[in-house]
């Protein structure tokens, strides 16, 4: 079987190097762009994002990836969202008192983690759902976390028959946030799995096996 | 469920090498920065920080070389620090794969240079460096004023209020370091981590004073988020990284 290719989404968004390079490291066959070929054509999507919400809706609007990633999920074809760019995913993002509305895939509101010690900065459990693929394998291991707001409140409307509902896994850090969410081909991580160390690499080699 | 308690091997690099080096027999080259990343990476360091002390701007290529050489093998999170002064020196850092930057005397002389590159790259990307000492005559308020380049210039600013005003400023940690206890091996201030710790909210790295791995949790007890440590980790035992975390766990404290 040939490698998996996985298009990292350049869009001027922090320090994308150390994403490509875990990828490669687990396998897949990379490249760092935002030409539509790249970006609808790949196996997968990875959507990198520091900083703040609002820039990094600004910069995924400038490169037109929301209509991208839009097709990539109608199409069920795996997008991964990393920290902003798991953010951007819920309802809005509300910063300094500044609500931006985000991509609404999900439902719920990204806000200011209510914690003594903020940004939640370091290694930390996860409380992972049973059929999770993207944790598959990993136990007990800790992820690394660089941030200061978060999804602290899901509510996923599950009186909907017709859909399955995401499966969502929990971290805390003062309260419990969102640290990872499951939606079919759309995928999503608060935390940073390339610099999580091993544990980081297993959950992206169990995302790109995952590729169908 | 708590966050652990992160162990930070710091090294000093300069024009590429590692400066003092380190006793590890094993290694093949103990002045290469990349391999010694590595080596900490694999003995189960939380983090890296490299601190370059290159004198001539001309040889801090070599330092990028590096950063870049690290970061494509080792995936842990990567800071580096020394000669930051600007937006465009964390820009060049992040874009040859360093995950933070640290800034200290440039952030002393022009404190609006914090709001710039946290406002461009956001809070995480910014540690401030942070060398207190204690003053003698009880010149500032704490009783600790910071110094510049590298603890040898007294700046009589207050050494609380400035962790304060630059947290307030949008550093996203702030790395405290003794110069008091800076190379003593008699342990971290513990006086100056409660001081800064009851100004500031955002993570705590505590450095300076380390000598061996009892040491650790009076600082974590002290307030301290994350401890960063030179010689105990280069001169010490091989698994002077997993005595440090054996030390911490056992204070009740959680690690990785």
């Amino acid at each position: 079987m040939s490698a998996r290719t996985v298009t990292v989404l350049d869009y001027g968004s922090g320090n994308v190097r150390s994403v490509v390079r875990a990828l490669e490291h687990v396998g897949a066959d990379v490249v760092l762009s935002a030409e539509p070929d790249d970006v609808l054509n790949a196996d997968g999507l990875l959507v990198p994002g520091v900083g703040a919400f609002a820039a990094v809706m600004k910069g995924l609007k400038d490169v037109d990836a929301l209509r991208m990633i839009g097709r990539r999920v109608a199409g069920g074809r795996p997008v991964l969202g990393i920290c902003v760019g798991l953010q951007v995913l819920f309802d809005e993002g509300v910063e300094h008192g500044v609500r931006t509305p985000g991509m609404g895939e999900w439902p719920g509101t990204v806000e200011r983690l209510q914690a003594d010690v903020v940004p939640h900065m370091g290694w930390n459990t996860v409380q992972a759902p049973e059929d999770t693929v993207l944790f598959d394998g990993i136990g007990d291991e800790r992820f690394y976390f660089v941030h200061s707001y978060g999804v602290q409140d899901w509510r996923f409307d599950v009186t909907q028959p017709a859909m399955k509902p995401p499966q969502v896994t929990w971290a805390e850090h003062g309260t419990p946030f969102i640290a990872a969410v499951e939606n079919g081909p759309l995928s999503a991580t608060q935390f940073h799995p390339e610099k999580s160390g091993d544990a980081g690499a297993q959950l992206l080699r169990n995302w790109i096996e995952g590729m169908r | 469920m708590t966050v652990a308690i992160r162990v930070i091997p710091c090294l000093d690099v300069d024009a590429g090498r590692v400066v003092k080096g380190v006793n590890f027999a094993d290694l093949r080259d103990a002045g290469d920065p990349v391999e010694l990343a590595h080596r900490y990476d694999r003995a189960g360091a939380d983090e890296l920080t490299f601190l370059d002390v290159t004198a001539s701007s001309g040889n801090r290529e070599t330092t990028f070389d590096v950063v870049a050489r690290t970061a494509e093998e080792v995936f842990i999170p990567l800071t580096v620090g020394g000669g930051v002064r600007e937006i465009s020196d964390v820009d060049r850092l992040l874009r040859y794969g360093a995950d933070k930057a640290s800034i200290n005397t440039a952030a002393v002389a022009r404190p609006s240079v914090i709001d710039e590159i946290t406002g461009h790259f956001g809070a995480q990307v910014l540690v401030l460096s942070l060398d207190a000492r204690r003053t003698r005559d009880d010149s500032t308020p704490s009783g600790f004023e910071v110094t510049t380049y590298g603890g040898r210039k007294g700046t009589g600013i207050d050494a609380v209020a400035w962790a304060k005003e630059a947290a307030d400023r949008g550093v996203g940690e702030i790395l405290l370091n003794s110069i008091d206890a800076d190379g003593t091996k008699e342990g971290f201030d513990l006086e100056l981590i409660r001081a800064v710790r009851a100004a500031v909210g955002v993570p705590l790295i505590a450095s300076g004073g380390a000598g061996k791995p009892e040491h650790f949790p009076p600082a974590v007890q002290a307030g301290a988020d994350a401890v960063l440590a030179a010689s105990v980790f280069h001169f010490g035992p091989t698994d002077a990284i997993a005595q440090v975390k054996a030390a911490i766990r056992d204070a009740g404290f959680p690690v990785r």
